[in-house]
């Protein structure tokens, strides 16, 4: 029990923090914490599938871009407002996950990567060209924050980032129920072997399928409020750079953690304001904390300091009755291979 | 009629330039199962490599040799000394060589300025061919001439040398190479390096028709990352006629559906990763 209470209290030490940063930081840096809190739950929904489904997904962007476009197209070309664009924006979101599922989830490991790349590149390039719907590379500007709760207004920046503190939690609560819940601890099952669980009688696929539309769903929440933040989706928001990014703020907290896609966000918002000011290079920046992550932090940061080693993510053994696009073997230490030949 | 002939060869010589891209792509992952994100940075440094080395001697020619040697440089110290640390882990490597993207991307950015150039064609290959109404530069048939040589050449080392029988042992089963007394580590290095080479050098050749700009390692990343899904991986047929479709569904693309122009390129490769996840050519299972 002691660990559960010491996870509440570390959670209950940052909520409290959370609710009384509005009186000591200045705007900039409160609007620096609201964007990470966003980018936390794009950075959990990249969590659920790589931390606990072992599905490495460079594309959750699509699905942040996905969403964040349909709040302004609705908001603007059908004069919808308010709960109705969000509630439309998420339902189109779980539409395209539930649409892409399919076919991303015959996938793994690098083509799973690449498809979601691809997604991602379709939908930069359909954003991109198709100017009379999405504005192009100028954006919908001018997406007003409705009041969502009749009376009190999320203009400013002091309420718009208690909301955004409030969706967190709630998105927290619910990944932690999730992955807690016999249906999520499935998850872990799959991720450590896939073999294995359909020979107990698990329908593998209808559970990474359902994986990826939930994860498309924090992505989808991620993107609405990104919207509402800065008011423009843009075609970048479908990025390589961006949607790496996520995965790497999973990487670097520690996947298969709560607490690590926020850690890890955290730090990457932080360094590129931070970096941003003494020179426009922030990728070789980044790039270099990629490098080092893997070099150094392989199973993250917080990952590392709970001792948490996942198997079949960052140790190179892959069950070898699993079947898998590109055979393993050639690459395993000999000793481990006589090992599993044995067994 | 003239319109389809010229959008062909338009494709053909682009195909030629992709093979030549992803040649060295197909081979690393082949052989090595590793997915070199990093690629299409090979591709640019060549390309800048050459631009400097141009302004300073003139000569195409030099421009083509400085470019190869810095793909080949940069494959080498990507694999020598950071992907061979990270050995069999596929995650690590995509974020190792995103990483490493990004670096060389800015790294080019701060040597040679963000502003896009084209590479100048040398005297001899400016111009075109006139044959009847079709004007065809005379560039582009260089580089389907290249391309072409290349592909031969490859083919028949592949095939009918014994460094091809060691290098196709290799990507079939590595465990019975090194039985057999191959020194793998060294045969990957130097693949790997190969590999680059060749991708710098298609950014010397595409220099003048396709340009040098930051971004252009990415486009040409996704564009051989297609090439390799539809054609097959660790497969020079697959290289060549991947790049072959590719080329010709993304030329035919832009200039019939220029507002389908990305989708008319990935939804095939989608189709393909759905129902032959290993590529038409595929020699891996």
């Amino acid at each position: 029990m002691t660990r559960v209470r010491r996870s509440a209290a570390v959670f209950g030490g940052l909520i409290t923090l959370g609710l009384v940063l509005p009186a000591v930081l200045p705007t900039y840096y409160l609007g620096l914490v609201t964007t990470a809190l966003i980018l936390a739950i794009l950075a959990m929904s990249a969590n659920l599938l790589l931390g606990y489904l072992g599905l490495a997904s460079v594309g959750q962007a699509a699905f942040f871009g996905i969403a964040s476009y349909s709040v302004a197209i609705f908001t603007r070309h059908f004069d919808v407002s308010g709960w109705s664009a969000i509630g439309v924006a998420l339902l189109v979101t779980m539409v395209a996950g539930a649409a892409f599922g399919p076919l991303a989830i015959r996938t793994r490991d690098i083509f799973f990567l690449v498809i979601m790349l691809a997604f991602c590149q379709i939908l930069y390039g359909v954003t991109y060209s198709w100017r009379s719907v999405t504005g192009g590379d100028d954006g919908l500007p001018g997406l007003a924050r409705p009041d969502l709760i009749p009376g009190i207004s999320l203009e400013s920046p002091i309420s718009y980032y208690f909301f955004v503190v409030g969706v967190f939690i709630m998105m927290m609560a619910v990944f932690w129920l999730l992955v807690n819940s016999p249906f999520g601890l499935t998850f872990k099952g799959i991720r450590d072997s896939e073999a294995r669980m359909r020979v107990l009688g698990y329908n593998v696929w209808l559970y990474k399928y359902l994986a990826f539309i939930i994860a498309a769903f924090f992505g989808g929440v991620s993107g609405v409020l990104h919207a509402y933040y800065y008011g423009v989706p843009n075609p970048a928001d479908f990025s390589l750079i961006h949607s790496s990014s996520a995965l790497l703020m999973v990487i670097l907290g520690g996947p298969g953690t709560l607490l690590g896609p926020m850690a890890g966000a955290f730090i990457i918002v932080f360094l590129r304001d931070i970096v941003g000011n003494f020179t426009d290079r922030w990728l070789m920046v980044l790039g270099f904390g990629y490098v080092l992550v893997v070099l150094f932090f392989p199973s993250g940061l917080l990952g590392s300091r709970k001792g948490h080693k996942s198997k079949s993510l960052f140790s190179p053994e892959k069950d070898p009755d699993e079947s898998t696009l590109m055979p393993d073997n050639s690459h395993i230490e000999d000793e481990q291979l006589v090992k599993n030949q044995s067994q | 009629m003239e319109f389809w002939i010229i959008q062909s060869l338009n494709a053909l010589s682009f195909a030629m330039l992709l093979f030549i891209l992803c040649a060295g792509l197909s081979l690393i992952f082949g052989l090595m199962n590793i997915l070199n994100l990093a690629h299409g940075s090979c591709y640019l440094i060549g390309a800048y490599a050459a631009l400097s080395t141009i302004k300073v001697t003139g000569s195409f020619l030099s421009g083509i040799v400085a470019g190869s040697a810095a793909g080949g440089a940069v494959g080498f110290l990507l694999q020598r000394f950071l992907l061979q640390r990270i050995y069999g882990n596929r995650l690590l490597q995509v974020l190792l060589t995103f990483g490493c993207m990004f670096i060389i991307g800015d790294l080019a950015i701060i040597i040679w300025g963000a502003d896009p150039t084209m590479l100048e064609k040398p005297d001899i290959l400016s111009g075109a061919f006139f044959v009847g109404p079709i004007i065809f530069p005379k560039y582009r048939l260089f580089v389907i001439i290249v391309g072409l040589i290349i592909g031969v050449g490859l083919w028949i080392f592949q095939e009918r040398t014994k460094w091809g029988a060691i290098l196709r042992a290799g990507v079939d089963d590595e465990q019975m190479a090194r039985a057999v007394g191959i020194n793998v580590p060294l045969l990957f290095t130097t693949v790997f390096v190969i590999g680059t080479a060749l991708t710098g050098l298609s950014g010397v050749l595409g220099g003048p028709f396709v340009g040098v700009y930051p971004g252009v390692d990415l486009e040409v990343l996704l564009l051989a990352v297609v090439v390799i899904i539809v054609g097959g991986l660790g497969s020079m047929k697959g290289a060549f006629f991947g790049s072959i479709i590719v080329a010709f569904l993304d030329n035919f693309g832009k200039a019939l559906f220029p507002e389908l122009a990305m989708f008319t390129i990935f939804a095939p490769m989608a189709i393909i990763l759905a129902f032959k996840p290993t590529g038409l050519w595929g020699r891996i299972l």
